[in-house]
């Protein structure tokens, strides 16, 4: 187990470049996640902790040894690939025994590790078998197992279960997280899927176009999101953003207004963005009209599509609603909980 | 009516397959058949079924000329030019497709040259060279002109393979701690095995039938492969015909078997990347 550093890390293909300046620590043992849009640099950051790409400056730490010259295979890392990557022609007990093979470990200590490993993942029926005859979810496991036997300081993965389907990706991030509580290891994990970094990271990194948005834990993002593209970004449904002016000790847009959070000093005159997670509305007699459009009802909480103004807006209630499409509802956001942003630089400001 | 018009397409097909068939196997048939044939024989009735199956004609090839040396020397030096092709035509491949290197292109282009110049034009420096080297009338300088013969196509087939190779295999047996060639001997070959095939059967088949270099190069009797070996049933007044043919028909034999047992990996090998 070690620590990971990455301080000031720039990364340029040719004249451009794709990471500018990028700062993350992740602890002992902590799972980080690097979440974030296509293109925004996330799995170029993870490539170059594995050593696969070049450090353009900056430098990048393991275990408090910088890393920047040192070949992958003297990291003491193991990394997860987005397809996989087993070796089509080995069973999977090769495919798990092949880096320990490489270490010439005595042949009972591989068989030792390799059979432990495909007990915690369930694989030991599978050991024989070629990846070809495996499924989706079982190739998966042996893409960890292989990480695993090796007892690394670092595990990398690289959207790892973006080729599974819904039902299996659910089922596999759970166990993905119960080996990170088992084993400890510390873990540099890198997704596009905003749900498996809520559910997964004892930390996530909000990358967006090359740089580091905020790091933070899950719920601190969520309920304080440091920018108007973290707060876009995380959550689902979206958080809600209205355009106005704050007048007066309101927030007014197109001839509607809202309440201020309380601990918004110093922005009256100001134009902002003020956001509303879907949840954080309320039915309420003193709230403001929007006309229904769209109702899903999932069970356990309706959705509704709105229209406040010309504003679309997303509601989740937990209560039944039985407005029909057209018709009005009163809403009204809890303004302990609404978020203002700087129109100009999309910081927040409460 | 759509599926009349469509049963005469493929009846059509394998019409003309058929008749392909008939086309390239005929003349092998007339070969087989002729070994069996007297010379006499032969002229009277060149298209009938022989009068017996003896294999007097095969005995004299065995009895009478060297052929047991010439089918060594043909098979010692099939075998060392197609390992020297693949040793080296892959080593070369690998480097272009796999590494970015200043220059690569102009590499690939180089060997991509030799495609486009017939090696019999050459002849001429070809024999001088080899006379400097003293490698004229020797098994291995035959080998050297076959590997030089080999080795565009075998960069060109093989590249074009390597180059479709996931990268992700290599740099995840590169972070699990394998060296460069423990990447490539490990990793990346066994899964070119197809191409490999190809490349070897591309160039068995020339380089077992080629009469022309060992015209050339070779004089001395014991060192002939077995192309011009055979000639000696071609004299100048008489041939002996069904001797010759008997003859043929051994020296094809082995490179016949040899693309049989491979071509379940040759044809998988063409149709790969024909589905994803």
């Amino acid at each position: 187990m070690a620590t990971v550093s990455i301080r000031s890390v720039r990364k340029a293909f040719g004249s451009t470049e794709v990471l500018h300046g990028v700062d993350v620590e992740v602890q002992d043992g902590e799972f980080v996640i690097l979440v974030g849009p296509s293109g925004c640099g996330k799995s170029t950051l993870l490539r170059m902790i594995a050593g696969l790409e070049n450090i353009t400056r900056g430098e990048i730490a393991i275990g408090g040894r910088v890393v920047n010259n040192v070949a992958p295979k003297e990291r003491d890392i193991a990394m997860v690939f987005q397809n996989y990557a087993l070796y089509p022609h080995m069973t999977v007990r090769d495919n798990m025994a092949f880096s320990l093979k490489l270490a010439k470990a005595p042949p009972a200590v591989i068989s030792d590790k390799v059979g432990r490993a495909a007990d915690i993942l369930g694989l030991t029926p599978y050991l024989d078998r070629y990846p070809r005859q495996l499924s989706g979810g079982q190739r998966q496991r042996v893409a960890m197992g292989r990480a695993i036997v090796r007892d690394p300081q670092v595990f990398l993965f690289d959207e790892p279960l973006s080729n599974l389907d819904a039902k299996l990706r659910v089922q596999m991030r759970a166990e993905i997280k119960d080996l990170h509580q088992r084993l400890k290891t510390t873990t540099v994990y890198v997704t596009h899927d905003q749900i498996e970094a809520m559910t997964m990271a004892d930390k996530i990194v909000v990358m967006h176009a090359g740089n580091v948005e905020q790091i933070g834990a899950p719920l601190e993002l969520y309920d304080r999101p440091a920018n108007l593209f973290v707060a876009g970004f995380i959550g689902s449904p979206a958080m809600n953003f209205f355009k106005g002016r704050v007048e007066s000790g309101a927030f007014r847009f197109d001839g509607a207004q809202l309440p201020l959070p309380r601990a918004a000093p110093g922005v009256n005159g100001a134009s902002v963005i003020y956001g509303v997670r879907p949840e954080h509305w309320q039915l309420s007699a003193d709230g403001i009209d929007a006309v229904v459009h769209v109702l899903e009802p999932t069970g356990s909480e309706t959705q509704v599509m709105a229209r406040i103004a010309d504003t679309p807006v997303v509601c989740a209630f937990r209560e039944r609603i039985t407005a029909q499409p057209g018709e009005s509802i009163r809403i009204a956001p809890d303004p302990a909980l609404v978020h203002l942003f700087d129109e100009k630089t999309g910081v927040r400001l409460n | 009516m759509v599926e009349r018009g469509e049963r005469a397409k493929h009846g059509l097909i394998q019409l003309l397959l058929a008749i392909n068939a008939v086309v390239m196997l005929y003349p092998l048939v007339v070969m087989v058949l002729s070994a069996f044939k007297s010379n006499a024989e032969l002229f009277a009735s060149p298209f009938a079924l022989p009068e017996s199956f003896a294999f007097t004609n095969a005995a004299r090839v065995w009895n009478e000329t060297s052929f047991v040396r010439y089918l060594l020397n043909s098979t010692l030096v099939t075998a060392a030019a197609i390992a020297g092709i693949l040793v080296f035509g892959t080593m070369a491949a690998y480097a272009i497709a796999r590494y970015p290197f200043p220059g690569r292109s102009a590499v690939f282009l180089f060997f991509l040259s030799g495609l486009m110049v017939p090696l019999k034009l050459a002849i001429i420096p070809l024999f001088i060279q080899l006379g400097a080297m003293g490698l004229i009338d020797t098994r291995a300088g035959l080998v050297l002109v076959y590997i030089a013969m080999g080795l565009p196509s075998a960069v060109f087939i093989m590249t074009g393979f390597l180059r479709t190779l996931p990268g992700e295999l290599e740099e995840s047996a590169r972070i699990e701690g394998a060296s460069e060639a423990r990447v490539m001997l490990s990793i990346m070959l066994p899964l070119a095995r197809p191409a490999l095939v190809i490349t070897g059967i591309q160039n068995a088949v020339p380089i077992w039938n080629d009469f022309f270099f060992p015209l050339v190069f070779i004089t001395t009797d014991a060192l002939k492969t077995l192309p011009q070996g055979l000639t000696v049933f071609m004299g100048e007044y008489n041939t002996d015909w069904g001797v010759l043919f008997a003859g043929l028909t051994l020296a094809a034999l082995p490179i016949t078997l040899v693309y049989i047992v491979l071509s379940r990996q040759f044809i998988a090998g063409m149709t790969q990347g024909a589905i994803k």
